[in-house]
């Protein structure tokens, strides 16, 4: 064989350390993308809270009215959140309830009985799903669901605007976002697990809930406070289906704005800076940052208890 | 080809295969199979990698099939009764033929669920603790995990992994157990560790093991079977030898085999 002379000159000189401009650009670029991305965090935050302080400084306004008042009209100065808070609360939930199930349902049997096939036919359309501009699905819910609901439960049991049409169509907004996550995380469990639960006799049921989704446990978690924190932000399908007005109630069928809702709604008229409404809306948004910081926290409790770590 | 001497009647055999062929797709990954496997023995299954020992072994308990468009032509018998046959069902056929892995794949569970798994989806009706400390102790594993059952068996060093799965695969208490090259991932002394447990196992259960260890096969397995690509040129598996283990270690028939046992081989 033709020998080859491996030359690398500059091992050869010394063992002195010797700059490396290239790992040293990429690792300072590195650096400052994470702190880009935490010092926009703060910058919001900071924004939101100076803003809200603004709005709970005035004289018309006090907290422990503005956390348990069930009524909220600016016009003659009633700043009780619980109205849109619970609109908020229902439209979510009745879109988990969708969403969940029906996500992980999807996920299971995409990732544990459809031929690889279909799973690669069903996925993208999925994701295509997923991209859907909201407001799209927002005149789905007023146009299709609420006409249905109505047929179903009565012209006079169902609003015109309301929350349980708009809560179903959010879910089916969220279905394919669930689901996508859930997918990713079952699969990412290595088959020998899968294997072991065959060996022993298990059966596709058995191996898929009782292996692979606790496996998957922390991604799936991770799926569903995604999806929940999602339904909770939605703005464009509350908006148009769930109802224009705050109305603390909590039954479905009725219309309600959502936090979200009541932003968009008072911020498309010619809202004065530094208007009390204008300051509302800063205090709303640090509600709903609340929510998802607390859902957050909950998951990340829940996700440490029940989490099987393989390797 | 060549029988086992004790070929007396056939229901003593608790696996047979007879002219087997096993494809993945449309490749024959092995072909022409014959051999039998004597119940309370244990048979060694070695050759080189790539000729087929695992797909063989994993046909013994219908594994291969959850590899999509895998398929056998051919026979294997399971106490007499076609293990493939339309009205038998994989499921149970994984229950009354274990398996334990190449790399120890316990569940990321504690160790005593990692034992429960199985009992619970066989809707075992005794008392867990017991079940958990007789598996265990069997697997001569007991006394080393007994304080910290409820530590994750991911927590093992990698030869007591290996001895939690087989732990695990005896506590559904399979009449066969197939090893595919079970101490490849360990050290010398697990892997000793391991084959005196088989010598225990033997007892009660019969065993199939892959290895690539000559020295394994010729300590630990009462029968051998040697497996090679069936011609050169050719991608096909097959059981070129087998035979009592002293045979094909000490006069095997066929040259090839005997080039691969003294380590001659290619
Ligand atoms: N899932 C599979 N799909 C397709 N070919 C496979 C699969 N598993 C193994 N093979 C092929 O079958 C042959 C035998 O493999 P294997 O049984 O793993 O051999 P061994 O265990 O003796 O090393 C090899 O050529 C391998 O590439
Ligand atoms: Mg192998």
């Amino acid at each position: 064989m033709k020998q080859i002379i491996l030359n690398y000159p500059e091992a050869r000189k010394s063992l002195k350390r010797r700059p490396r401009w290239g790992e040293s650009i990429i690792q300072g670029l590195l650096i400052f993308s994470g702190f880009f991305s935490i010092f926009t965090t703060i910058g919001i935050v900071y924004e939101l809270g100076k803003e809200a302080l603004l709005f709970f400084r005035e004289p018309a306004v006090n907290l422990w009215a503005f956390l348990t008042g069930t009524q909220w009209q600016p016009h003659i100065e009633k700043f009780g959140i619980l109205p849109l808070l619970t609109s908020t609360l229902i439209t979510s939930t009745i879109a988990m309830s969708i969403a969940i199930p029906l996500g992980l349902g999807v996920a299971i049997y995409l990732s544990e009985y459809a031929t690889p096939k279909t799973r690669n036919l069903l996925k993208p359309i999925l994701e295509v799903l997923a991209g859907i501009p909201t407001i799209v699905y927002g005149y789905f819910a007023l146009t299709f669901m609420t006409p249905l609901l109505r047929t179903i439960f009565g012209q006079d049991t169902v609003d015109i605007y309301n929350m349980a049409s708009a809560g179903l169509v959010m879910g089916i907004l969220i279905l394919p976002l669930i689901a996508s996550m859930t997918e990713d995380a079952l699969s990412a469990v290595p088959r020998s697990l899968r294997e072991a639960a065959y060996g022993l006799g298990g059966t596709k049921l058995e191996v898929a809930l009782k292996v692979v989704v606790p496996a998957a446990i922390s991604g799936i978690s991770a799926a569903i406070i995604v999806g929940m924190s999602r339904a909770i932000g939605e703005t464009m399908i509350v908006a148009v289906a769930a109802g224009a007005g705050p109305n603390f109630t909590f039954n479905p069928f009725k219309g309600a704005e959502t936090l979200t809702g009541h932003i968009v709604r008072i911020s498309g008229g010619d809202l004065s800076y530094d208007s009390i409404d204008y300051n509302s809306i800063f205090a709303i948004g640090l509600m709903l940052f609340f929510i998802t910081l607390t859902l957050n926290i909950i998951s990340q409790q829940i996700v440490r208890r029940f989490r099987e770590v393989y390797e | 080809m060549v029988q086992p001497q004790s070929k007396t009647e056939n229901s003593h055999y608790v696996l047979e295969a007879k002219n087997l062929e096993i494809y993945y797709g449309s490749f024959k990954a092995v072909t022409d199979v014959h051999m039998n496997v004597e119940r309370n023995k244990i048979t060694a299954i070695i050759g080189p990698s790539g000729c087929g020992k695992s797909t063989l072994l994993r046909a013994f308990n219908r594994m291969n099939e959850l590899v999509s468009d895998s398929s056998i032509r051919g026979e294997i018998l399971f106490q007499g009764q076609d293990l493939y046959a339309s009205n038998v069902d994989p499921v149970v056929v994984r229950h009354r033929i274990g398996m334990v892995f190449q790399k120890p794949n316990p569940f990321p569970k504690s160790i005593y669920e990692n034992i429960a798994w199985g009992a619970r989806i066989h809707g075992y009706k005794g008392k867990m603790d017991e079940l958990v400390e007789y598996s265990l102790r069997q697997a001569a594993l007991w006394d080393e995990v007994k304080d910290k059952l409820n530590q994750s068996g991911l927590a093992l060093s990698g030869g007591q992994q290996q001895r939690l799965c087989i732990a695990r695969a005896l506590a559904v208490q399979p009449e066969v157990i197939l090893m595919d090259e079970p101490a490849s991932a360990l050290d010398p002394i697990a892997t000793l560790k391991i084959e005196e447990l088989m010598q225990e196992l033997k007892k009660n259960y019969t065993i199939v093991i892959v290895t690539h260890n000559m020295q394994q096969a010729a300590r630990a397995s009462d029968y051998t079977a040697m497996m090679m690509l069936s011609k050169d040129g050719e991608r096909s598996g097959t059981v070129i030898e087998f035979d009592e283990t002293k045979h094909i270690f000490t006069n095997p028939k066929d040259k090839r085999t005997e080039d691969y046992v003294t380590g001659r081989f290619g």
